[in-house]
């Protein structure tokens, strides 16, 4: 069993939508309750991956690993395999994925009043999509799962969302939908190129990033460009960010958890797991440049700009939600900025940072939810003095507010204080125009707290609030947990993270090595990397028979 | 390291660590059962983990005495790897190009410059964590208050402690939150909340500047760590004026400018008053705002590598001071007079700093820190004597209603006004005269300031005590009715502030008034070896503490009569003006340059000025700048522009699509596929003449037909 741990966590939500479809649709406690075990049992059956992951650190002369199937074997026809296997980046947001993922259904106890049923069987089919797109190391499989997950994400805005539903829902839709057929067809380019050097047709991701290299510049600038439009539209970048805000407001309070926790991280994780190794070269080049940008000072760029208008543009909100929907711009940026500083502070503090918002952000949508179950408006203006009358809800939004903006010893430092690192040792400018996104985070923060906490309650429908329940404090307790663990102690991410980053470094290294990335020769890190030969960690295609040498000892040790 | 080695041979300075610890503690019992408790046993805790901490800091410098020897060699102790891998394995690449370890420890560092910080912030720190005792009594949010406080000592001594900028800046932002948490206490008001996001915000600009700072440090260098930064900068690799060490130092200084309220990040200071009294005493008068004077000392090594930053440093020092005691001169509120002094004697110590004289800018800091909480916490005993009135034109005459805090008061207002014999006289004096001395004498303009200062210093201090306890009483029969002395849990800590302010200037009295001056000798270690620098690329920048040793200069003692005679001229001043006031008494200034009064009584217009430009709340005609233009632009940019645009791409769309339904409709399927048939219709009209359908008819016909054969064959 041991080897089929991943496949285990990707289809326990799966079996829990299947096993809700012959329950009554009436017995609305048994659905809440099964929908609620299923999604706690996701998140523990995920746990045992922890101390599993963290023995195989040693082994790095694999990139991948708890490898399961083999090339090509689930359509062989077309090569597309069903290849599941995780590195420290995945790992880390499977981990994400199966917390927020538990934490948005129980937040969805009272919340949700309608086709109770339907809603819980599409959020957990969901739940499988996201884990799959993490999972997959077949072209073909990721994809399934990519737009699998956009058609219940779909639906449960355009169901259970708000007044302009169908606007959002369709918009998000489409949006993401443009995006995911680009990036279609720079799968399929690089899949007959494959084909066109080896004579085989595959999906298989580790196979194809043996070719890659060979892809002519000009070719690979526009795959790159197909890749980045899907990519960027799902972080959301700027200029592609609209169908954001749009999406989250309409969204149930657990989609937009889902949605900013994990959904936005396809994107970034897009760019770490496929544009960096893919096209090392595009995004290094120095010559080809439009309008006078090199790609990467357009990728740098658009980072930038997405931080401090992200955070100007929230700084004016009415809407609660909306603000929060817009901080994810700015905070979505520092992501992009540290992964194309292309230096290992950057990336390592870039996936940390992915992490730290799906925390962060997926509480602060959690606590607009809250007033929004007792109140039903997220006008900010509504409220006014809540901290009197919910005193735990206003101590649980400070964390969580300073957790968001970086106050050191939460987590939000952590990430953005590597990134900026990052940033500044590959052109301390970028670190400088960043700069200002940091304090602006801290004024559109404050204000908000302050306008909704503080004073006195004007509004009379305020006066009746009622302080969070049990459940909802539940909600809240491990995301605050991982707030701090990650803010006092982050060694054990960076040191799962040591490997995967260094990897990437080191595949844009090889690919130019005068490029002014800010990031270490390869001396630093040989230590890792000298008992096998370069590209081994790269040649590590689950082949048929590695897969049986993998295999061996685990079963031996059954 | 070989600290490492003998540390546990003291037992207290092997356990550093714990010394913030013991107030996270408190804090973190309040967090989560303050709720719960009774006053009673949220002040046994509160109190009683920082009387814990300071003698923990007490037998913790002890040690370090015996385990450095006076030579000042810095203890380290790192606990953990916070930031980082600890493997060395995560690397960033240097300016140089080679590559370092990324990484920041959780590590703790005493040397003397953090021991005397540790020693006052916990001595003064635990004094008014007992005043509070009494000044919250009656108030609500007991625990929280209590909380707030511990967590801020927390953050505070994490600030001082702390082995490299990283974990400094924990220390440094932990303060900041600490601030905006406990100057908007009084929550219900709006402009205790303004106040607290505008010190945050504000504050964060600071932040911003620290943080990019020690990133050009890191990225110079390649190490957080004070203890690797130091040795390398006074190796002499690096030429006096190198521009990377000069940017950090600037950086490094705009943040010290938001912790400290120097110009122009000092705005939100005063506002900080909106909070309870003690925490204005401890917060921001004694501890926080001296964090920026800590960091650039502690960062002595490259501000004196870096003259350009070291003027900045000097002229915004000299101009916050006398800016901030201009509009000191005139306020009515006893607590903003106090917050502008604490502005204008920061200003004091950065004038200090900048010039070169690091150990006696420490010097007035560690003064300052017992006369300014002693004059704090004795505001806050009149204001509760006062029944809440803050006010001074509605004060007077409280001397023998209030004796304790009167008499402590006034030694505080002797102390900061720099009589000889008190604790202000020979810090100030000493920064007088390094700046009167220091670089040849460049910098004689700056001791003129610093001179003009000295002379508004005396005159508002004195103008605030005399208003309040001379004078006749100028408040309404019902609160005169009120006033009474404070409990012994507040006049205590300002009785044993009071004996400080005069004790703690005997520890620095300089070699020409025949004393050995300790204090700068303690210090030495820590600023001594870049004096060296100094000496070695330019003769003529002597040190501060040597030359003072060897200086016996005739100019010295001119100087000390003349500040000293500044000082007595402006109490003087005061008292002829308002020892006597009655309820119609008149401000000097007011009568003598009415247009200067307005400018000084409204602070200079710089809060307006700031929200014009900076902030956008207020606008410029009909147009708003400032961040809040900005962000006005930016989502009408994005609703207009870049939604627009997408719904636009969504219309053409549906544009497109409603016009080929059309095309589709009316050409192909109309005019192609059914236009034929439409037109085999109508040709083929003639023929359908013939053919109706009935069959009765074809019947006929064709009987017609064969009858016509049959005729046309019988005929035949």
């Amino acid at each position: 069993m041991q080897n089929h741990i991943l496949s285990i966590i990707l289809f326990t939500p799966l079996i829990g939508a299947l096993v809700l479809l012959f329950v009554p649709k009436e017995n609305k406690a048994a659905i809440r309750w099964i929908a609620n075990l299923f999604a706690l049992g996701g998140f523990l059956i995920s746990l045992p991956l922890v101390p599993r992951f963290w023995a195989t650190l040693g082994d790095t002369s694999h990139q991948f690993k708890f490898l399961e199937g083999t090339v090509n074997n689930w359509i062989p026809s077309i090569g597309a395999g069903y290849n599941l296997g995780i590195d420290g980046i995945s790992f880390l947001l499977i981990m994400l994925t199966t917390l927020l993922g538990w934490i948005s259904i129980l937040s969805s106890w009272t919340a949700i009043e309608i086709r109770v049923k339907e809603y819980y069987i599409w959020f957990l089919v969901l739940q499988t999509g996201m884990l799959g797109v993490f999972m997959a190391l077949d072209f073909f499989l990721f994809f399934v799962f990519w737009e699998a997950m956009l058609v219940p994400m779909y639906l449960l805005i355009g169901i259970w969302g708000g007044p302009r539903k169908l606007y959002a829902a369709i918009k998000f839709f489409l949006y993401t939908l443009l995006g995911s057929v680009l990036m279609l067809l720079g799968i399929l380019f690089l899949y007959f190129h494959h084909h066109t050097l080896t004579g085989v047709f595959t999906f298989s991701i580790p196979e194809l990033y043996k070719t890659a290299p060979q892809i002519p510049f000009a070719t690979a600038v526009w795959l790159f460009l197909a890749f980045f439009l899907g990519f960027a539209i799902k972080v959301p970048m700027f200029p592609f960010h609209t169908w954001l805000p749009d999406a989250h407001v309409e969204a149930p309070t657990a989609g937009s958890v889902i949605l900013a926790g994990v959904l936005l991280k396809m994107g970034t994780y897009g760019f770490v797991r496929f544009s960096l190794p893919f096209f090392p070269q595009v995004i290094t080049n120095t010559s080809s440049t439009f309008m006078s940008l090199t790609v990467r000072g357009w990728m740098i760029g658009l980072s930038i700009v997405g931080i401090v208008y992200g955070a100007l543009v929230s700084l004016m909100q009415k809407d609660m939600k909306k603000l929060v929907a817009y901080s994810s711009v700015s905070h979505l940026g520092f992501c992009t900025l540290g992964i194309f500083a292309l230096n290992q502070a950057g990336l390592s503090g870039s996936v940390l940072q992915q992490i730290n918002h799906g925390i962060s952000t997926g509480a602060l949508f959690l606590i607009v939810g809250i007033l929004y179950e007792r109140r039903h408006t997220r006008e900010i203006a509504e409220y006014g003095g809540i901290s009197n009358v919910m005193p735990i809800y206003a101590t649980i939004t400070m964390i969580m507010f300073l957790s968001s903006m970086g106050l050191p010893l939460l987590n939000g430092f952590v990430g953005e204080f590597t990134i900026l690192q990052g940033a500044f040792t590959a052109n301390w400018r970028w670190a400088a125009w960043a700069a200002p996104g940091v304090v602006l985070a801290a004024a559109y923060l404050l204000w908000l707290y302050q306008r909704v906490f503080f004073g006195t309650v004007t509004n009379p429908k305020n006066e009746k609030l009622h302080d969070l329940t049990p459940r909802e404090i539940l909600t809240f307790a491990p995301l605050i947990i991982c707030a701090f663990w990650i803010g006092l102690y982050p060694k054990p991410f960076f040191q799962i993270l040591e490997q995967p980053v260094n990897q990437i470094v080191q595949t844009i290294q090889t690919a130019s090595p005068n490029v002014n990335a800010g990031a270490p020769r390869l001396a630093p890190f040989q230590t890792w990397d000298s008992s096998t030969h370069p590209n081994s960690a790269l040649n590590n295609a689950p082949s048929p028979a590695q897969q049986a040498s993998a295999a061996a000892p685990t079963k031996a040790s059954n | 390291m070989h600290s490492a080695a003998t540390a546990g041979d003291f037992f207290f300075l092997s356990r550093i660590w714990l010394i913030p610890l013991f107030p996270a503690f408190g804090a973190a019992m309040m967090f989560f059962f303050g709720r719960r408790l009774q006053k009673a046993t949220v002040s046994a805790i509160c109190v009683g983990v920082v009387v814990v901490a300071f003698l923990f800091a007490c037998f913790t410098v002890n040690d370090y005495t015996h385990f450095a020897h006076g030579t000042g060699q810095p203890f380290e102790k790192i606990v953990y790897t916070w930031l980082g891998s600890g493997d060395g394995h995560l690397t960033f690449l240097k300016k140089d190009g080679s590559a370092a370890a990324f990484n920041a420890d959780a590590g703790f560092l005493l040397d003397p410059l953090s021991a005397i910080w540790l020693l006052f912030v916990t001595g003064v720190g635990m004094l008014i964590h007992i005043y509070s005792v009494g000044y919250m009594a009656h108030e609500g949010g007991y625990y929280r208050f209590f909380g707030y406080l511990n967590l801020f000592m927390f953050a505070m001594l994490t600030l001082i402690l702390a082995n490299n900028y990283i974990l400094m800046f924990v220390g440094w932002e932990g303060v900041g939150l600490c601030s905006y948490l406990l100057i908007g206490f009084y929550f219900h008001r709006k402009s205790a909340s303004d106040a607290a996001n505008k010190a945050f915000i504000v504050n964060r600009i600071g932040d911003a500047g620290f943080i990019l700072g020690a990133l050009t440090l890191v990225w110079y260098l390649g190490s957080f760590r004070f203890t690797d930064l130091n040795p390398l900068l006074r190796s002499g690799h690096f030429a006096i004026g190198d521009p990377v060490l000069t940017a950090a130092a600037l950086l490094l200084f705009v943040g010290a400018c938001g912790k400290s309220a120097q110009l122009p990040l000092y705005v939100w200071l005063p506002d900080a008053m909106e909070g309870p009294t003690p925490v204005s005493a401890l917060i921001h008068a004694a501890t926080m705002v001296t964090a920026g004077v800590y960091m650039v000392a502690r960062s002595n090594a490259i501000f004196v590598l870096a003259p350009t930053a070291m003027k900045t440093v000097a002229i915004v020092g000299a101009l916050t001071a006398i800016f901030a005691a201009s509009i000191g001169l005139v306020q009515n509120d006893i607590k903003r007079v106090l917050a502008y002094s604490t502005v204008s004697q920061l200003g004091y110590m950065f004038l200090a700093l900048g010039v070169g004289a690091f150990a006696a800018g420490v010097f007035h800091v560690f003064t300052h820190a017992f006369f300014k909480a002693l004059l704090f916490l004795g505001s806050g005993s009149v204001i509760h004597a006062m029944s809440g009135e803050q006010d001074m034109k509605f004060m007077g005459d409280l001397r023998q209603r209030t004796p304790t805090t009167f008499w402590t008061m006034f030694i505080g207002m002797l102390a900061i006004a720099g009589i000889p014999g008190l604790a202000g006289f020979f810090s100030k004096d000493e920064i007088l005269w390094q700046s009167w001395s220091s670089e040849g004498g460049a910098y004689r303009v700056l001791w003129f300031v610093g001179f003009a200062t000295a002379l508004m210093t005396a005159f508002y201090m004195g103008r605030l005590i005399f208003l309040t306890f001379f004078g006749k009483p100028r408040m309404s029969h019902e609160v005169e009715h009120h006033i009474h002395e404070s409990p012994k849990s507040m006049t205590v800590p300002l009785v044993i502030l009071a004996i400080c302010s005069v004790a703690a200037g005997w520890l620095g009295v300089p070699p020409s008034l025949g004393g050995s001056n300790p204090f700068g000798k303690f210090l030495e270690p820590v600023f001594a070896k870049e004096a060296h620098v100094m000496q070695v690329e330019e003769p003529r920048q002597l040190a501060a503490g040597e030359k003072e040793e060897e200086h016996t200069d005739p100019m010295e003692y001119t100087l000390m009569g003349l500040s000293v005679g500044a000082a007595i001229v402006g109490l003087g001043l005061a008292w002829r003006a308002y020892a006597h006031a009655g309820k119609d008494y008149k401000e000097p200034i007011a009568q003598a340059a009415p247009p200067l009064y307005k400018v000084l009584y409204n602070k200079w217009f710089v809060d307006e000025a700031y929200d014009y430009a900076f902030t956008g709340r207020r606008k410029v005609g009909d147009v708003r700048l400032g961040v809040l233009g900005l962000g006005e632009a930016s989502s009408w940019f994005d609703a207009k522009i870049i939604d627009g645009i997408v719904n636009d791409a969504g219309w053409v769309t549906r544009a497109v699509a409603t016009l080929s339904t059309w095309w589709d409709k009316w050409i192909i399927d109309g005019l192609l596929v059914n236009g034929p048939a439409v037109l085999s219709r109508f040709l083929s009209y003639p023929a359908r003449l013939f053919e109706w359908g009935l069959v009765q008819w074809y019947a006929l016909v064709m009987t017609a037909g064969l009858v016509g054969f049959a005729v046309y064959y019988v005929w035949k």
